[in-house]
């Protein structure tokens, strides 16, 4: 075998210098750097905890209360000194080591250890400064946002009023997935015939989608009751918060479903045609049941954003938590209030994010596979 | 009459010309094979037969009427053209039963039991009988394309065009494809297949088209297009399969 070609002949040379490369990073420096940044960041956090906690119990918060966030965030510091101080000695391991294998895997430790405390140190600090943010100023900022007194007595009233919002979210969702399903195959018609519709659900698009939604929600909502028409103008609020939201959202809506139609692999649609299914039929059975399984996840999204944007009906005085919050915001010169609505938004939001990402997660692996 | 007659068709897209000027008929009960270099038009060909292709001029007529031009029901004609594709194209949202009973049941309004039986009948005489609630990624290439032949058969055609439809498949799975194809011509049914497994049309063509630059260039029985081909063209063609193994 050896020398049976020309390259292997200057195999003497290319091993040495490939011997010569092959040195042990023992990362002495980056090691000594992350301790030095963890001892700070360890007494940084120890001082920001007694301070902060030694304040809340002057303010009346009990002792066990005070004492459980501090503890918590000094233990976190003293790990991440520990695994900097792992990481340094395994460092010194490393360079001490007379097997270079040996000295390879300390040095791969203390690498990861190091980085590992680094990251730790920086979320510390982070949440080190968050605390002092709500502290500092005699906790002027605790005291507007958190108000727990306030936060309990009005969460009665403004839950009662999410349900405004759930009611608005919940009949919109419905008539935006109808709605925008009609605009996106009215935008997928086919030749000339199609043309017409086609440019009109192309001009709604645009036109809803170029809209701010607080300014269409405001037409609507102040403008059909000025018009006198029949029912049109003798509408809840409630009711122009839905249409308004339905027009919006169900231009962006169209969006996705197009995007989805669109995507569906022309030879589906050849299958389809080629048995003699007519263009409805075929995209009845095989076009859009196709395009909603890709589309998922984005109607996910855009259900979630709609949520949200439920809270843009307090501009035309529905009765919605915002609002409702708004109020009693007012009326105590104190926003706690509106953080009870900032927290049930949050709350009925991250279970879903969590599950478009999981389906997002399982499209990617079926995908993967090759299903 | 013959069943098909393709007059003079040229197909182009652009200024490219994948078909010029071709002619050719084909019979009832005849079973033809389109062979000839990739890009040659066969699949083209087929295509603007059950015309998902339009052609840009010439014409075809099936039983002496005009399939071709303006105000030609087309989903009527497709009901009557089975088509199977080199990449099986199952609907991968339904099962096999469904899949094969989708276009009986919502284009010839076929009664849903009635449809069924008939769609078990075929997959049993395909062996593929116990695959009938299964969706399509679940199965190998093999039986996707032996589910997508039934699916066309569902429709009665009184034509079968088959494009490609081994190309796709592992070569120890082409067999069983090749077998349905082989019991379809002994039981009359009318075929044009656009292959490049000359073994195979060898032995159930009635007939083989070699197509070159969009036109048939030579045409024969099997064993005289295979065994003494004339064209210089078809010479090469022949002899660069045999020197790749594939005859």
């Amino acid at each position: 075998m050896a020398g049976s070609s020309p390259e292997l002949h200057s195999e003497t040379g290319r091993a040495a210098t490939w011997r010569a490369r092959g040195t042990t990073q023992t990362h002495g420096l980056r090691t000594t750097l992350t301790l030095v940044v963890a001892i700070f960041c360890f007494f940084l956090v120890a001082v920001s905890a007694q301070h902060i906690g030694s304040y809340a119990v002057e303010q009346g918060v009990s002792k066990v209360a005070a004492l459980i966030p501090g503890g918590i965030a000094a233990v976190a510091a003293g790990y991440v000194l520990l695994l900097a101080i792992r990481a340094a000695m395994k460092s010194a391991a490393a360079r001490r080591s007379g097997d270079v294998y040996e000295a390879r895997a300390l040095g791969a430790e203390a690498s990861l250890a190091s980085w590992k405390a680094l990251s730790w140190s920086g979320a510390l600090l982070v949440v080190t400064a968050g605390a002092w943010f709500m502290a500092v100023n005699d906790a002027a900022v605790s005291r507007t946002f958190f108000d727990l007194e306030l936060i309990q007595s009005s969460a009665g009233k403004v839950i009662w009023a999410f349900g405004t919002n759930v009611t608005i979210f919940a009949v919109s969702a419905v008539l935006i997935l109808v709605w925008s399903l009609l605009i996106a195959i009215a935008r997928t018609l086919p030749g000339e015939a199609g043309r017409p519709l086609r440019y009109l659900a192309t001009a709604y698009g645009d036109l809803f989608r170029g809209l701010p939604a607080i300014i269409t929600i405001y037409l609507i909502g102040f403008g059909l009751p000025l018009t006198n028409l029949p029912i049109l103008s003798d509408l809840g609020s409630t009711s122009y918060a839905i249409i308004a939201l339905t027009l919006t959202y169900g231009a962006y809506t169209s969006e996705v479903y197009r995007a989805g139609i669109e995507g569906v692999h022309h030879s589906q649609v050849a299958a389809a045609r080629s048995l003699g299914l007519s263009h409805t039929k075929t995209m009845r059975y095989v076009v859009v049941p196709l395009a909603v399984r890709n589309i998922i996840p984005p109607l996910m999204n855009n259900c979630i954003s709609l949520q949200k944007d439920t809270a843009l009906v307090a501009i035309i005085g529905t009765i919605d938590a915002f609002n409702q919050s708004k109020i009693i915001a007012a009326n105590n010169f104190n926003l706690s209030a509106v953080t009870t609505v900032a927290i049930l938004f949050i709350v009925i939001t991250i279970p879903q994010a969590r599950l478009v990402d999981k389906l997002i997660d399982r499209d990617r692996k079926r995908m993967r596979a090759g299903g | 009459m013959s069943l098909l007659e393709i007059n003079g068709v040229t197909k182009h897209y652009g200024v490219l010309k994948v078909i010029s000027n071709l002619t050719l008929n084909v019979d009832e009960h005849e079973v033809v094979c389109l062979i000839g270099p990739s890009g040659c038009g066969k699949s083209t060909l087929l295509r603007c037969i059950n015309r998902l292709e339009e052609i840009s001029s010439g014409e075809i007529r099936i039983h002496g009427d005009r399939i071709t031009g303006p105000g030609v029901d087309l989903d009527r004609l497709r009901r009557d053209i089975g088509i199977v594709f080199q990449g099986y194209n199952l609907f991968p949202h339904m099962t096999v039963l469904e899949n094969t009973i989708l276009a009986p049941t919502k284009v010839l309004g076929m009664g849903k039991r009635e449809a069924s039986e008939k769609a078990m009948a075929f997959l049993e005489r395909i062996g593929l009988a116990h695959k009938a609630n299964e969706y399509p990624d679940r199965m190998s290439g093999g039986q996707q394309q032996r589910v997508a032949i039934v699916r066309a058969l569902m429709m009665d055609p009184m034509l079968l065009l088959l494009d490609e439809i081994t190309s796709a498949l592992d070569p120890e799975l082409v067999s069983e494809v090749l077998d349905i194809v082989r019991d379809l011509a002994a039981r009359g049914m009318t075929m044009i297949l656009a292959t490049h497994e000359m073994g195979f049309a060898r032995e159930v063509a009635n007939r083989i088209c070699f197509l070159q630059a969009g036109q048939v260039y030579e045409q024969g029985p099997p064993a005289e297009l295979f065994g003494n081909p004339k064209g210089e063209r078809t010479q090469a063609f022949l002899r660069s399969l045999k020197k790749a193994g594939r005859i």
